[in-house]
Parts: C-alpha cells; structure tokens; sequence
C-alpha cells in the first residue's frame, strides 16, 4: 500500500509542492509586512487628547498600543506627542488605566515645519513682530492666506543661496584652481592670472549683492504663528518654518486621500530634511537609479565579451573550465570585500592617478581619489559580472550549432557570423542576465558604504554646471537610506515608518527596472522568436 | 571536351563537363584516416549522390567541398580538389570567397532565428547588396526556386522558426542559392522530414539541377535511385564505385556495392 502511494508520485508531487507554498509564504509575507507598514504612513492620522488621572494632557496620534508588560489585562497606548523642541521626546506611553477623559477635538492642528519634526497644538494667534495680526478663529483663514507667499519667499531664498550664490562660488572654485594651477608652473604673474584675479573680484562683487538680496528677502520672513500645546507650553514658531498645517481631525474620508496622495508625493520628490528622518527621499532615488544604470552600461559590454571569448573564442579545455568556474565562484565573494578592492583599486589607484594627473591643482583635496558615484557603478558592475558572464554563456550554448554552420557556409566570415547571427540570437540571455545584474546590484549597500555612497549628499550626480554629469560626486542610496534612517538616525522611534515606506520604494524600483528589461527582452524574443533560454 | 571521369566511368559519363574534381584525396582525424585515396569527378548541371553506410565518409567527402572541416580541430587533407578549374585545397584560398560559389543545405534545418526575409537576404547581404529593391528581387526569385514563395509571401518579416520542418528546409535551400552558387551541397537534406516534405524536396532538387551542380549525401537508397544523375558508393573511406545511377544500383561492378544495395550488408 505505502508502496504503491509512493510510486504513484503523489507524495513527491506534495512534497514540491509544499516547497514552493512554504517559499511564497515567506516572500509574499516580507512584502506584506513592507506593505502594510509603508501603506498607512502618509494617511493623516485622527488626533486623539487624553486626560491622564494627575491631570496631564497628551495630545497626538496613537502609535502603537501594547499590553502592560508583566500584566495579563492592563494595556497601555504610545502617543506620538511630538512637539520634540518642547518636551524633547517624541513619544509618550500612557497606562490606559490612568485616563480619566479620551476626546478628539477638531481644532487641534498639526503642523509640519522645518526643524524639530511635526508641531502638535491650537493655533492661537498670527504675529507679525510684536503685533497681533488676527487672533482666535480668526488666525487660521489669515495663516491660509499667507503661506503661499511664505512658501514662495522660502523657495525664492533656496533659490538664491543654491543657484546664485551656488554658481558664484562654483566659479570662483573654478578661479581659485586655475590660480594654483598657474603658480604650479610658476607664471605667478602673466596676462592669464591677472584675468582670473579681476574676475574673482568682480565675483566678490556679485556675492556681496547677492548677500544683501538674501538678508533683504529675509528681512521679509516676519510673521510668527502662536501655537498652544500640552502643559501650557506656547510655541511661536515662524510662518517661514511652517511647510503645511492640517487639522486630521476635521478633515473627510476624501480630504485625507488628497493628502495622502500629497504625501506620496512629496515624500518621492522632496529633498530629506532633518537628517533624514523627515522629507523626501528624491536625492536617495535618483542616485540608486543613476547609479544602477551607470553599473549597467559598465558590465553589460564586458560580460557580454568576455562570455563570447569564453564560449565562441577560447579553446574549450581545462584552462576554460578552470576559469569558468572561477567566474562563478566570483558571485559568492561577500560584497564587502568588493567594496575594499573598489577603495583600494578604484578610488586610491585609479582616482589617485586621475588627480595626478588632470586635478593636481586641487590637490591635497582629492577629486576622484575619493568615493563617487563612478567608483560605486565600477564596483557594483564588477559585482554583477559573474550574473552577466553566466547569463550569456548559457545562452550562447543553447544556439545549435547549425545556426553557426550555416552562415559559415553561406561565405560568412567568424566576426560577420558572432555579430549577425549569433549576438541577435543571445540577446534575450543577455537581458535576462541584466535584469538579475540590476536585482543585485539595486539592492547592495555594504560596498557602496566605502565606495562613495554618503548619509546626505549637499548636490545631486547631475546639475546645471558644465558638465553636468559629475561622476566624481558622492550621491545618496535608497538601501543605505533605510541603513541610515532605521539604524544610525537620531531619532529612530520617529523615522521608524520612513525605513519601512524607503523598503518599499526601493522594492519598487527594482520591479519597475526589471519590468522594463523583461518587455525589451519579451520583445526581442518575438522578434527572432528563439526557443533558447 | 571529353574527359575520363574515373576508372569506373561508363561510355555515358564521358561527354559531361567536370565541374568537381576530386583527385586522391585522404583526410585523417588526428590519426584516424576518414578517408582514403578518393578520385572522382562530379558533373556539371547533374545531381550526384554518395551513398553508402553510417561513418563511411560521405558527409566527410561533401564538407571537403566547401572546406567546412576546416572548422574541426586536428583535420589532415593530402590530394587536390578542383572546383570549377580552381584549386580549393590551397591554404592561402579564401574561404569564404569559396563558401560563396559552394553553397551547402545541412541535414537539420537551421534556419537563423530571424525572420522569413531576412534568412534569404542573409548570404547577399554578406557579398554587399544593400540595395533594397535588389534584395527584394533576390528574396522572391529564390523563395521561388524553393517552391516556398506561395506559402511564405505574405509573412516574409515573421520569424523563420514558426515555420514547418519542410518548410524551414526548403528556406535553408532558397538561402544557399539566393547567393547564386555554383555547387549546392546538400547533407542527408531530408532525414528528418516526412515523406511529404521529402517528395517536394527531391521535386526541388530535379528543378535546381538545371541551374545548379547538386551533390546529396543520403542514407536512403531509393532517393539516390530517384533523383541522382550519379552515384558513388561509400565504405569506410573508400570510394567503392561510382558512376551512372542506374547502372550502379542495376548492374554494380563491386560485389560490396551489391552486398550493400541488396540489403546484405550491415
């Protein structure tokens, strides 16, 4: 009978089966812990005040609520009281036992700002200096009014300090290195230095003007708004510090979704503020992006390569099984160790070398001979190889050899056959290797620690001063954000959602990556419609 | 020009117009000798078959032809080829100018895994036709000699491989001859068709050698009886016999080709 059910197959076939049930589990349970995690952060949370029994007043959203430890009935709630500048912590536990009163007040505002995380309160008055501008229910309609121009007068001044001063001082770094440069080969005086020396004034000139504008523009920033929190403690806070003011409390299913949506929003395209714990990610975006495609163009062609030397080229022997194998054992090399040959080839031989060369007037401060995004694509594509060389070989193997033969036959050379007929045919194998190369390669963090990736990037990779791409830069990641914010941020408790809604963002982008190489390589395989791979 | 064939040639051989001559020619496998003092001549606008048990040489002797065993690692060739008046054996020959006039079919179609078009575009493309109007009448002319224009015209830029298996052989003659070559080498062409597919390829083949020198390796007698002007007899690197098909596979001289065509042999 067991015999017989055996060889009937169906255990084996529950056996697999459960195999693959366990592993889905697993995965789809990650993704929906991110998920579920990540989904409920930018969605305005409902304000609740408790009155404790010693009379203290908590007000803010309940984080968590937990089970008293070492009771088996008494529970208690985490409020996110923020207001961090007034109470210095950001959350509260309160035992449920010790609340007298629980209500939720449609008035109570939070207001996000600019330093010190989000305020919680009434808002009380409109300031301007000394003056009360409108107070009570009068002061909301009035801050309404004005913080479009206030949001307007804070970009007006980022835009002075970063693109007009921002251009000032990059030419005059550019004047600065010329002049060493000229002292370096001792024309100390001469038609050029003179040239440089006068621009520089006229750059001072400039600065000076553009100094005033800035102390003019903030001269402007008067109004204060007055914001009554727990315990009596009043908050006047600059209109100018204010970003958003919302009261959750007040506000319908629908007037929620609109700010949720603002939420995502800004949290894909703002800069992060607060040492990370606050803001956006967008800097962190755009570097594993940049950073992903710059490894791609890197490994794509020398995998490609060295995989069709390996298996169209090379005699195939021991000497080729041994370094086959030695490629794929490659992939097994913990990253962080690429990353120390990255520190140690990349950046101290090759960038050492660059700034001999062409930066020594920058010298002792190093150009290339630094962490930068080129030296991080660079390692990672050295990462990826072995997925790339693997990749291809198998899919070069898979094409019959007839396929070869016969353009041989038709009077075509080696070179025309490997070009024509053989890279069309691999194509598809060549992107299924890119795709895992991407996977791999969005996801590493430990390398790119000592390879150029840095808590907070003061420029993106790509700006507006020639010539643009600046592949020297440090830049941002997505995986070393979540390291970042999760681990080594002050206020970890608080950046706790961001780590979770940065995981899920960065697990997007490597789908939609790899979704886009999928449908190039689904495409070519109807194209030359091939039964390989 | 009356020329002797081969020692064996029978009084209606001698008038035909040698367009391949083979003179003792030897092939070793690193030690192994696949073949042995081979002499013959193939006809010109004929089609000439070698026939003959598994491992013989006769596929060996075909990719002399075109010197595709250059591909193998290890080959030894002593004699002379002649095609067409020209020495092909000499190293400093380029091949795939000689690829060019010899075109070969192989036994397992292997057309290239791009579309209907551009497989018959693939060897003019190689000698420089850019042109598109030139490569369109290319294209059609030899999907037409194939007899496959009829079935393909309306799907020539769809992919090569949903085509049948007679289908994709019958592409992979029209792409050797959109080249216009002299020779057509064609490697047991049908051994893994249905006899349907097989028939329309030996009607082809009996179209072809008007324009065309044909050279057919096959393990099927009958079709050597059927299509082939000529026929040589192979057995372990030996050329046994060879001359007019009738004539070998009614009256042959040998007493192992005899053995070998009754069915008596291995």
């Amino acid at each position: 009978m067991t015999s017989r059910l055996w060889r009937s197959g169906e255990p084996f076939i529950w056996l697999t089966g459960g195999a693959l049930a366990t592993a889905l589990i697993m995965v789809g349970g990650l993704v929906a812990i991110i998920v579920v995690n990540a989904a409920g952060f930018f969605w305005p949370a409902e304000v609740v005040r408790l009155t404790l029994k010693d009379g203290s007043v908590l007000t803010g959203p309940v984080a968590e609520r937990e089970r008293v430890p070492g009771t088996t009935d008494a529970w208690r709630v985490k409020i996110k009281v923020a207001n961090r500048d007034l109470y210095g912590a950001d959350f509260v536990w309160a035992d449920e036992a010790a609340i007298t009163r629980r209500e939720r007040p449609g008035d109570v505002a939070v207001v996000e700002r600019t330093e010190w995380g989000i305020l919680i309160g009434t808002i009380m008055a409109l300031k301007e200096g000394a003056v009360t501008v409108a107070a009570g229910p009068a002061a909301w309609p009035e801050i309404e009014r004005r913080l479009p121009a206030a949001a307007a007068l804070r970009a007006e001044i980022r835009k002075v300090e970063k693109s007009d001063i921002g251009a000032i001082n990059h030419e005059q770094e550019k004047l600065r290195l010329r002049l060493r440069a000229l002292e370096a080969r001792g024309a100390t005086s001469g038609a050029d230095g003179e040239a440089a020396r006068a621009r520089l004034a006229t750059l001072d000139e400039a600065y000076k003007v553009q100094e005033t504008r800035l102390a003019d523009l903030r001269g402007k920033q008067l109004a204060t708004l007055v914001v009554a929190a727990d315990g009596g403690k009043d908050k006047e806070l600059p209109l100018a510090q204010v970003l958003d003011v919302s009261f959750p409390n007040a506000m319908g299913w629908l007037a929620k979704a609109g700010r949720y949506v603002a939420g995502v929003w800004s949290f894909v395209s703002d800069a992060p503020r607060e040492s990370n714990t606050e803001g956006g990610v967008f800097p962190a975006i755009f570097g594993t992006v940049m950073m992903v495609m710059l490894m791609s163009i890197m490994v794509t062609p020398l995998g490609v390569l060295a995989a069709f030397y390996l298996r169209e080229y090379a005699r195939q022997g021991t000497f080729v099984s041994v370094v086959r194998i030695a490629v794929n054992n490659l992939a097994g090399v913990p990253s962080i160790v690429f990353g120390v040959f990255g520190v140690g080839f990349f950046i101290y031989g090759l960038g050492g070398a660059i700034d001999q060369l062409f930066y020594a007037e920058a010298l002792p401060t190093p150009t290339y001979g630094t962490g930068g995004i080129l030296w991080a694509s660079l390692t990672l594509a050295l990462l990826t190889i072995p997925v790339v060389i693997v990749a291809t070989e198998e899919g070069l193997a898979a094409i019959p050899g007839g396929t070869r033969e016969a353009s041989l036959a038709l009077g075509a050379t080696k070179l025309e056959t490997t070009l024509k007929v053989v890279l069309p045919a691999v194509m598809p194998s060549i992107l299924t290797g890119l795709i895992l190369a991407m996977a791999r390669a969005a996801g590493e963090v430990a390398p790119l620690m000592i390879t150029g990736v840095v808590k907070l990037a003061p420029a993106l990779p790509v700006d507006g001063f020639w010539p643009f791409v600046h592949l020297d830069r440090k830049f941002m990641h997505l995986g070393f954000h979540i390291y970042d914010v999760g681990f080594q941020s002050p206020n970890v408790d608080a950046a706790r959602p961001m780590v979770f809604t940065t995981t899920l963002l960065l697990l997007a982008i490597v789908v939609v990556l790899n979704l886009f190489a999928i449908a190039t390589r689904n495409r070519l395989r109807r194209k030359y419609a091939t039964s390989a791979v | 020009m009356p020329v002797t064939l081969n020692p064996h040639a029978t009084a209606a051989s001698i008038m035909e117009t040698p367009m391949v001559e083979i003179e003792k020619l030897s092939l070793w496998y690193g030690a192994k000798q696949a073949l042995k003092d081979v002499a013959m001549s193939v006809p010109k606008h004929r089609i000439t078959a070698y026939i003959g048990p598994s491992g013989c040489g006769k596929s060996t002797l075909l990719r002399c032809l075109n010197r595709m065993n250059d591909l193998i690692d290890g080959v030894r060739i002593e004699g002379a080829i002649r095609i067409g008046g020209t020495d092909i054996s000499d190293p400093a020959l380029d091949v795939t100018e000689l690829r060019k006039r010899v075109g070969m079919v192989f036994q397992k179609s292997n057309p290239f895994p791009k579309s209907i078009f551009e497989n018959a575009a693939y060897g003019p493309r190689i000698l420089g036709v850019r042109n598109r109007t030139d490569l369109d009448g290319i294209v059609e002319r030899s999907l037409r000699a194939a007899a496959l224009w009829e079935e393909v015209a309306d799907r020539l830029h769809e992919s090569a491989l949903g085509l049948s298996g007679g289908q994709q052989q019958r592409l992979c003659i029209a792409r050797a001859i959109a080249v216009e070559p002299d020779v057509l080498l064609m490697d047991e062409p049908c051994s893994a068709l249905d006899p349907i597919a097989t028939a329309r390829i030996e009607e082809l083949m009996l179209e072809l050698k008007n324009s065309y020198t044909i050279v057919i390796v096959t393990h099927n007698m009958q079709q050597a009886a059927r299509v082939s002007d000529y026929t040589g007899f192979m057995l372990l690197g030996e050329l046994v016999e060879f001359g007019v098909t009738r004539q070998l596979f009614t009256n042959p001289r040998d007493k192992r080709t005899e053995d070998y065509i009754t069915g008596r042999f291995g």
